[in-house]
């Protein structure tokens, strides 16, 4: 079994896009659910929205990349305010049950047949509209860079600018925490009738903090969309939303530090599993009549959902958090 | 953890492998059916195709007659057809596609002989990912011409009322124990859907590959299922209550639990579609007024009526029944007023899975059985509920019957395809208007 | 604490004759006409009702008697059947809660709602009105809101010594004491400054020691001028306090006046009798 080409995957995993995504969709979720107490279950109906409104804009429209960015941003801002409206005056199962369904409708919506020609279909959209984005780039796209682990320069390029957007969207997410906007937010959290009581605007405070959150998500919609070849629907399910909370409760909610470090962790663990049983296969450690290729694939799954269940239960504070302030039980 | 606890956790996981073992037995055991199973090893040869044989049953003789000279296309995900073939005289078809890729196969319903026809709306299409080198058999179920082209849309209207009737009822049967759960314990179980799921599968395991009839298989997985919840309950959800994990906490862990469960189905049963061994032909409908309606379908719907009823008398008359709904009204007044509340939210359980393992067995009769059939139910389940007031058990079942009969009769101004877009941005829209769902109360302040 | 009697008797109400609903000579909330039915049973039903501005009112009844809910109506935390009132002559019903808070008419709860992950002063320091920092861009660039926030803190520091939590200001509130955290939120509430505070039971679950504490404090803010309206079941608990007496059963005013009166008062006796014997009657409302 070649161990370095394992632990070399595995380490180019905390690095490379898929953890610049999940960072980016979990800091959304980090200020809806972590500080705000909010359930959206639908973050990944905000990352569509930003991956088809970059894809749609050049591709179907040949308007310049920009404003492909701006509209997705102002559709995510319209998303949340369309979700918001009608669930933040109740309780939050609703917000998850409307932001679980809105996910889903977008999905279905861009995949139908009806719509192939502007959104692609099932088949997505080929990526066309990635290469004004890399006319920006200094890199070569094709060529390779780093030492020891390697990226493509289209990658390296996604990366940068990727893990840029991570660290200034996480130095404003510290900026509020301790401004008194993120008083309230974290007072929403544990009891909005007392924030009430206090003359605060909580529907509005809630609504300001599932917009800001939907807007990062739609940055991790871009990330994914210039990060990967093409926009495809079925890259936009639930599971989506369900593994970047994942990542959020493995790093830590209400911690500035959570979404980056549980994306990267997350990122390493599925590799490195992943990485690891195919070994174990391709040696014939494991017979491949007991777990196929397919069947690896699956197994992700499965510790991701046992991840999940055993964190919530037994360390809800996160791997690094603090049992005294543990945020996740104030709900 | 106590040695009891633990042991009562091994049995339920023991359950869970008990049925999972079972369907990995499939590939020895004795197979009823040839069509329809597909195969992700390898073939022989290089080339990626499809293949099949079309078959109906003739319902005078009760013979499967091959058909011949059907017209079957394929198309890559982008609409342009890549394939075609048409069936030889003993209904086979064979049509190799460029390479690995999604494709949408499509019967040609005018090219079947006269009164033969798909079995309902849509089944003429089939969407497939094909991987390297793989040959995918497919199977297009037949059955008495459902449409014509001169349907009024009266008629459209009535059968498509139907259906919807009879998918409303499917969803209404999950749905009650997903809104009884909730009621009792404020869990929003993201792993209902798992169960209807499960229940499926036990019943394709003691029917399939154990050879029994449905009609025996069918009710040994709902006893299977009523145990899997109450498992479930003893072994996980009732440590959580102890431990006094939040809602939201509890909520994420159903989460975790649904994905891990769906994934170990789709570890063994594979990802294709499967069928029971009966019941999978339908002869002849009976004319009702204008509709025509399979006599599967009304056993189906008869059953789930009857189920519903039992449960409606069940909630209303006996004591334990009486104790469910005093402990959805106010857990602590019924724990004071003397009920073992946690003794109530077992049963509750195990009547949540029992009736899910009966909707999924209705629901495989119906279409077809898929490791994702219950998650692809829970946002329709969710919807039904929401809709008829969180909580509420006859609000789930209004709720669901609306559901239901909304997304099939959508379908006569909007694509199937988006028929479930529409019922959720109803469920949205139901909310703006009514918070409360239909038969939900204004929640209390204070 | 200094005893008070003279203040309080100078503060009385002089004059007012104790019938229920009768006007008062300057009052700063006026109650007309307000039901909240809660299925069959009428919760609320109170016909007119005044509160004496700079007084302390007492809100008695037994349990089951509509004074919370109440509360919750006047607030802005739940909305009535039919119903209008006024604080200071401006008509606030049907306005949203946050609103209410704005005016200046503050309340606390029964249950307390200390923010338990926050720390004390953080709790506090929430209290505040118009803090330019509550803004979103503005809550970005702290040199926005930095000195106003540090006017907040030393004016938390000092409310917070005048309640004894002085040595908690950086703990957790879910660290505190019961008692302690009925003695944060009433500080909280002043943090932002109100005319009107309406403390939902205040002394529940309180250790007999603290309880003179919090008569104490409440004595002291009506003599910095402040409208104060308690809710409370225990007729006894209000004696020394109060300057005006509100009794409510069943959802409606029976009887209003001096504690003097109230305590002769007849249909007030039967009230709290009547309800020990037949608890029934009233246990489906819930407060």
């Amino acid at each position: 079994m070649d161990y370095e080409l394992i632990m070399r995957t595995s380490l180019e995993a905390p690095f490379g896009v898929d953890a610049v995504i999940y960072a980016l969709a979990a800091i959304g979720i980090n200020l809806q659910f972590g500080y705000t107490g909010l359930l959206n279950f639908g973050q990944v109906g905000f990352m569509a929205v930003g991956a088809y409104s970059v894809g749609i804009s050049v591709n179907y429209y040949h308007w310049p990349w920009w404003v492909g960015v701006g509209l997705g941003l102002a559709l995510s801002v319209v998303l949340a305010l369309l979700l918001g409206i009608p669930t933040l005056r109740l309780r939050a199962d609703y917000l998850a049950i409307v932001t679980i369904a809105s996910g889903e409708i977008i999905r279905l919506i861009m995949r139908a047949a009806v719509l192939a020609d502007f959104s692609g279909g099932s088949a997505g959209l080929p990526g066309n509209y990635r290469d004004p984005f890399f006319a920006l780039s200094p890199f070569d796209r094709g060529a390779e860079y780093g030492f020891w682990i390697d990226w493509s320069g289209e990658n390296f390029w996604v990366m940068i600018v990727g893990w840029s957007l991570v660290a200034i969207f996480s130095f404003g997410m510290f900026q509020l925490m301790r401004s008194p906007w993120g008083r309230i937010l974290k007072a929403i959290r544990e009891d909005e009738d007392a924030v009430r009581s206090l003359g605060k605007n909580v529907y509005w405070y809630k609504m300001q903090s599932l917009i800001i959150g939907g807007l990062i998500g739609c940055f991790a919609g871009f990330a994914f969309a210039y990060g990967k070849g093409s926009v495809q629907p079925d890259n936009y399910s639930t599971s989506v939303t369900f593994f970047a909370y994942a990542a959020l409760i493995l790093g830590g909610t209400a911690r500035i530090w959570g979404p980056i470090v549980g994306s990267m962790i997350f990122w390493f663990i599925i590799t490195f599993s992943d990485q690891m049983l195919r070994g174990l296969v391709a040696e014939d450690l494991i017979s491949s009549d007991l777990l196929s290729g397919t069947q690896i694939g699956v197994v992700r799954f499965i510790i991701v959902g046992l991840g999940l269940m055993l964190l919530v239960i037994f360390r809800p504070q996160g791997i690094f958090g603090d049992k005294k302030e543990l945020a996740l039980d104030a709900h | 953890m106590s040695i009891e606890r633990a042991s009562k956790r091994r049995f339920c996981m023991a359950i869970v492998a008990f049925g999972l073992a079972g369907s990995s037995l499939l590939g020895i055991g004795p197979m009823t059916m040839a069509e329809g199973r597909t195969s992700l090893a390898p073939s022989q040869e290089a080339t990626e195709q499809f293949k099949g044989t079309l078959r109906y049953k003739n319902p005078a003789t009760g013979d499967k007659d091959p058909i011949a000279g059907a017209d079957i296309a394929a198309a890559d995900a982008v609409g342009n057809v890549v394939g075609n073939a048409t069936t030889a005289e003993d209904g086979t078809w064979t049509m190799s596609v460029p390479g690995p890729g999604t494709y949408t196969v499509t019967l040609d319903v005018d090219s079947l002989p006269n009164g033969v026809g798909v079995s309902k709306d849509g089944a003429e299409e089939l969407t497939k990912v094909l991987v390297s080198g793989q040959s995918a058999f497919l199977l297009f179920p037949l059955g008495p011409r459902a449409r014509n082209a001169t349907d009024s849309i009266g008629e459209r209207a009535a059968r498509l009322f139907a259906e919807g009737l009879n998918f409303g009822l499917i969803i209404a049967i999950c749905a009650v124990g997903l809104s009884l759960i909730f009621g009792t314990t404020g869990l929003t179980n993201f792993g209902h859907g798992e169960l209807v799921t499960f229940g499926a599968l036990i019943a394709f395991f003691f029917n399939v590959t154990l050879g029994l009839h449905l009609l025996i298989a069918a009710p040994l997985a709902i006893i299977c299922g009523g145990l899997f919840g109450g498992l479930l309950d003893l072994g996980l959800w009732r440590q959580l209550r102890k431990r006094g994990t939040s809602l939201v906490s509890a909520m994420i862990v159903s989460i975790g639990l649904a994905l891990v469960l769906r994934n170990i189905f789709l570890f063994q049963f594979g990802g294709f579609n499967r069928k029971f061994a009966q019941y999978q032909v339908q002869p002849d409908g009976l004319g009702i007024g204008p509709v025509t309606i399979s006599p599967k379908d009304l056993w189906s719907m008869g059953i789930a009526i009857a189920v519903l009823v039992g449960v409606a008398l069940m909630l209303q008359l006996t004591r334990i029944g009486k104790a469910m709904r005093a402990v959805s009204d106010n857990r602590d007044l019924a724990e004071a007023s003397g009920i073992n509340v946690e003794r109530v939210v077992l049963m509750v359980w195990c009547l949540g899975g029992a009736l899910s393992a009966l909707g999924g067995i209705l629901l495989a009769v119906d279409e077809d059985l898929t490791f994702d059939m219950g998650y692809r139910l829970l946002l329709l389940m969710f919807a039904g509920v929401t809709l008829g007031g969180l909580g509420t058990a006859y609000g789930a079942l209004i709720g669901s019957l609306v559901v239901g009969e909304f997304i099939l009769l959508s379908t006569l101004v909007i694509k199937p395809e988006l028929k479930t877009v529409g019922a959720l941005v109803v469920l949205i829209v139901v909310l703006l208007v009514r918070p409360q769902g239909i038969l939900g109360t204004k929640e209390r302040v204070g | 604490m200094p005893i008070n009697s003279d203040i309080r008797a100078v503060r009385g109400l002089p004059g007012v004759a104790p019938t229920p609903g009768v006007a008062k000579p300057n009052p700063i909330l006026a109650i007309e006409g307000v039901v909240r039915h809660f299925g069959g049973i009428t919760a609320v039903d109170v016909e007119h009702l005044e509160i004496q501005s700079n007084a302390i009112t007492a809100l008695i009844g037994p349990n089951g008697a509509g004074k919370t809910t109440l509360f919750n109506l006047l607030t802005g935390f739940d909305q009535p059947d039919a119903g209008r009132w006024t604080f200071d002559d401006q008509p606030i019903h049907g306005m949203p809660a946050y609103r209410v808070a704005r005016l200046g008419m503050v309340r606390t709860f029964q249950l307390t709602k200390a923010l338990s992950k926050l720390s004390v002063l953080d709790n506090m320091k929430l209290g505040a009105k118009n803090q330019s920092g509550e803004r979103f861009f503005e809550a970005l660039a702290p040199w926005r809101w930095k000195s106003g926030d540090r006017s907040i803190e030393t004016r938390a520091d000092g409310l917070l010594e005048r309640f004894n939590l002085g040595h908690m200001r950086d703990e957790l509130a879910g660290t505190m004491s019961g008692g302690q955290r009925k003695l944060l939120e009433m500080a909280r509430a002043l943090m932002s400054e109100p005319r009107l505070i309406m403390l939902d039971e205040p002394m529940a679950g309180v250790n007999p020691a603290l309880t003179q504490s919090l008569l104490g404090h409440i004595k002291a803010l009506a003599d910095d001028g402040l409208t104060v309206v308690f809710v409370e079941h225990d007729m006894d608990v209000v004696r020394d306090i109060s300057d005006w007496v509100v009794v409510m059963s069943e959802g409606r005013l029976i009887a209003e006046g001096p504690h003097d009166s109230i305590g002769r008062n007849q249909t007030v006796i039967d009230a709290y009798l009547g309800t020990r014997h037949g608890d029934s009657s009233t246990s489906g409302v819930t407060e």
